[in-house]
């Protein structure tokens, strides 16, 4: 008690006693012995770690960030090559850990809301079919599903050289995908000149179907009348497109894969540890995702189904228009600690070889430089800040979809 | 009231019409298709759909099931058997029995010891879960930690003996001290009792290693399914009462100790486990004492648990908050103080609900420990990973034994899943 005393030395009649019994300094007592327990602990971590370090010879420095890598990253969305610096390996691993990330979360939420309405069908073969789904991928660890899927492409793809020949083994789909062992080969755009501007016209016309969408129900609300939606949106979505792709002079073609040599040459390759990390992130977060859809679908009250079916609606309009956007307002909340996890659990593509930063910092970088606190601290870093923007843009929609009282 | 009755109309039916039979289609198995499967043309279609990838499904695993080949001791013997048919080759599971559940270098003689763990780590659970059994077998939940340490790892029996005397010491110490000083010294009180013992019983389990001793296993050679379960049931266990304090720290009106709980539970949240993980494997191990050399079992433990922790400590604060404010405020105007007040009212109440979250999160972090395998931990995905399809005579049979690890994690967490479902209903005691 004798450290306690000058925090409490003041008024002529305090009483050290009144530190302990009296509530309005007790809460200052307690927290001032959690300080300096929590200090003292620090303390000793620090000390520890001191004491290894320099029995061990070591020291925090953030320099080798800035040497040469050295070796190869498989998947690179930016320039990147074993000379470039282990902080550039470090941001192409960041950039692969997102591209899985993303596909993986729009793919989730794809599968999960089918298979949550679905589960809830009134057909009983495609309800129990949803169930045995949800149930097997919930209860399964995930790491167990992205191998059993990786190893199950690799295995059942053929290899390559089975496309060549006269009489091949295997067949490109289309003539443009190729599935290999290697990686699925799918086509790429070549694009040629007055491209731009095609491209430009393709976004203007995406943009133009939400305005056209929004004057339509404005129009709705102010004055009553029903303009047409599908097929006036439709044709603003793909004509405009057309027209520019012929009046440009079919400025854009598709580049497919060819055989050449021992593997595929052009178009786009996608490594199976993508897909498969891809797939397995999906399928099984799209399982707990059904689950939250479910339960926000049942959270909506009967009465509304029933007072939709009354004025006339159809089933799939029922879902649609009434009760997908109640159970919104409770599906998103758990929605976005499900994205959260599927960033999180992105983070297992160092079991399939994907090079996400857990692959790049976390794992050749670490070994490599031997730097392990400091790639440890910058791997958390990276996901905290992540985890920490999801949530926040979420909030921000949720908010926004949140039922406004007046 | 009219003055038509039965004695003044010329006829009356005394017997009841018997009901026809509905129309066939309106009833039975028809009915029942009709109703569920083809309802609407795009139910119909739906029906169809599942029906021929349900048939695919069959189609296509069927063989491989029924051709399945046991006993031989490679896959080629399996290929050979099979003579191009599709089929598994589930010798696999046959021949690395011992090394899926036990690990790879657990000693073959000793393999009684976890089993007999396994079994008794039922009798141990089941007064937790189910408390219609007698309350006296509450006792031996309370020596199975000691005594499955002791079964498991092996070495002389003081060293369980002597940390079972260290907590029971400390508990004594504990309530002894509770009546006159109060609930914060006579925890520090118990600990420090707990804590002496404990340093007397490293002693004498020094001094005499070899008393009623098993022979010692390393932790390094414990693992397979095994692991799992040991770090599973272990993290959970210890990451309960983790979950709880930094729940009402998070609650607590001292900002200092709720601002330390909130960085601590949402950095961890926001962080994977595999980060924490290569903390565990790396760095944890910098910030012991020199001399100690924490075991690499140890560190995970420690970082699970935590990571667990955080993840137990949102479940109960959403339960702490659900509680009517009334509650509280019952607590105080009874004069009880705050340990008392949470002791007696508020966690009980708080976490009945939270249990169903409790056991979510318990299901997912037992599916988590197969995290370890990629810091080259042997678990069961790590044995078969490493060792199995590593070796020359299994590599390929990927399908058999994850297969298999699947069906085990399976088996279990929806085992675990029915339970919450059936204490949900059973601690429902509002009326609905």
């Amino acid at each position: 008690m004798s450290t306690l005393s000058d925090t409490g030395a003041g008024p002529d009649r305090f009483r050290l006693s009144q530190l302990i019994y009296d509530t309005r300094y007790r809460s200052i007592t307690f927290q001032v012995i959690a300080v300096i327990v929590l200090a003292y602990c620090l303390y000793q971590l620090y000390g520890n770690a001191r004491q290894n370090f320099a029995d061990a010879d070591l020291n925090i420095s953030w320099l080798f960030l800035y040497e040469p890598a050295g070796y190869d990253i498989n998947q690179r969305p930016i320039e990147y090559d074993s000379q470039s610096t282990h902080l550039r390996a470090s941001i192409v691993g960041a950039i692969n850990t997102l591209i899985v990330a993303f596909l993986a979360c729009v793919s989730a939420t794809v599968i999960g809301v089918v298979a949550g309405v679905l589960r809830l069908s009134n057909n009983w073969l495609v309800s129990k079919l949803m169930s045995a789904y949800v149930e097997a991928f919930r209860n399964v660890p995930v790491l167990i599903w992205i191998l059993i899927i990786f190893l199950a492409m690799s295995n059942a793809f053929p290899q390559p050289r089975a496309f060549r020949g006269d009489n091949p083994d295997a067949e490109m789909w289309l003539g443009m995908f190729a599935f290999t062992n290697r990686g699925v080969y799918i086509p790429a755009f070549e694009n040629g000149a007055g491209s731009m501007v095609f491209w430009l016209v393709c976004l203007l016309s995406i943009v133009g179907v939400f305005a056209y969408r929004r004057y339509a129900k404005k129009l709705l609300f102010d004055t009553g009348k029903l303009l047409p939606m599908t097929w006036p949106s439709l044709a603003i979505l793909i004509v405009p497109g057309i027209i520019a792709f012929f009046a440009l002079g079919q400025p854009v073609g598709l580049e497919s894969p060819e055989l050449k040599g021992f593997n595929f040459q052009g178009g786009v390759h996608l490594r199976l540890s993508l897909l498969g990390l891809w797939f397995a992130l999906a399928i099984y977060t799209g399982a707990f995702i059904a689950e939250n859809v479910r339960a926000g679908i049942m959270a909506v009250s009967k009465g509304q189904t029933e007072a939709a079916a009354a004025l006339g609606l159809r089933p799939g309009r029922i879902m649609n228009l009434v009760v997908l956007p109640q159970a919104l307002r409770v599906i998103i909340p758990p929605l976005i600690s499900q994205y959260l996890n599927i960033t999180k659990n992105s983070s297992l593509a160092i079991a399939v070889g994907y090079m996400d930063i857990t692959g790049t910092l976390g794992g050749i970088t670490l070994n490599q430089t031997g730097r392990a606190i400091e790639c440890v601290l910058l791997l958390m870093l990276f996901y905290l800040t992540v985890s920490l923007l999801i949530s926040f843009f979420m909030n921000i929609y949720n908010n926004a979809m949140k039922l406004k009282e007046r | 009231m009219s003055d038509r009755n039965a004695q003044s109309v010329a006829f009356v039916r005394e017997t009841f019409v018997e009901p026809s039979p509905p129309p066939a289609r309106e009833a039975g198995v028809i009915k029942w298709l009709r109703e569920n499967l083809f309802s609407g043309p795009v139910n119909s279609i739906l029906t169809i759909l599942a029906i021929y990838f349900l048939a695919r499904f069959v189609i296509g695993v069927y063989p491989w099931f029924a051709n399945g080949v046991w006993g031989t001791d490679g896959l080629a013997a399996c290929r050979e058997i099979l003579d191009g048919a599709t089929g598994a080759c589930f010798s696999v599971l046959q021949e690395r029995w011992n090394q899926m559940l036990f690990g790879i270098s657990y000693p073959a003689t000793e393999y009684w010891r976890p089993v007999l763990t396994f079994v008794l780590l039922f009798v141990a659970v089941a007064p937790v879960l189910f408390w219609k059994l007698p309350r006296q077998m509450l006792i031996f939940t309370g020596l199975f930690p000691f005594l499955a340490y002791w079964l498991i790892y092996g070495g002389t029996i003081i060293t369980p003996i002597m940390a079972l005397v260290g907590t029971i010491a400390g508990y004594m110490a504990f309530t002894r001290l509770e009546k006159q000083f109060g609930f914060t010294m006579a925890l520090v009180g118990g600990v420090v009792g707990a804590a002496v013992v404990w340093w007397v019983g490293g002693l004498l389990a020094a001094a005499a290693p070899n008393l009623l001793a098993f022979e010692a296993v390393t932790t390094r050679d414990v693992g397979g399914f095994m692991l799992n379960m040991i770090l599973g049931t272990v993290c959970v266990s210890l990451s309960i009462p983790l979950g709880i304090a930094l729940a009402l720290g998070r609650q607590s009106k001292l900002p200092i100790i709720k601002g330390f709980c909130v960085i601590f539970i949402e950095f961890i949240r926001g962080v994977p486990l595999i980060t924490l993980l290569f903390v565990a494997n790396v760095m944890l191990a910098y910030f012991f004492p020199p001399e100690s050399n924490p075991d690499l079992i140890i560190r995970v433990i420690i970082m699970i648990t935590i990571f667990s922790g955080a993840y137990i400590a949102e479940v109960i604060r959403g339960g702490l908050a659900a509680l009517p404010r009334g509650q509280y405020e019952a607590g105080d105007s009874l004069g009880l103080d705050y340990a008392q007040a949470m002791r007696l009212i508020i966690l009980p109440q708080a976490l009945k609900i939270s249990i169903p979250g409790i056991v979510n999160v318990a299901v997912g972090l037992f599916k988590d420990t197969t995290l370890v395998s990629i810091i080259s931990m042997f678990d069961l995905v790590g044995a078969i990973r490493g060792p199995i399809l590593g070796s020359t005579q299994w590599t390929g049979v990927y399908w058999e034994a994850f297969g298999f690890a699947a069906l085990l994690f399976f088996v279990i967490c929806y085992g675990i899943s029915q339970y919450s479902q059936w204490l949900e209903r059973e601690l429902a005691t509002d009326h609905r």
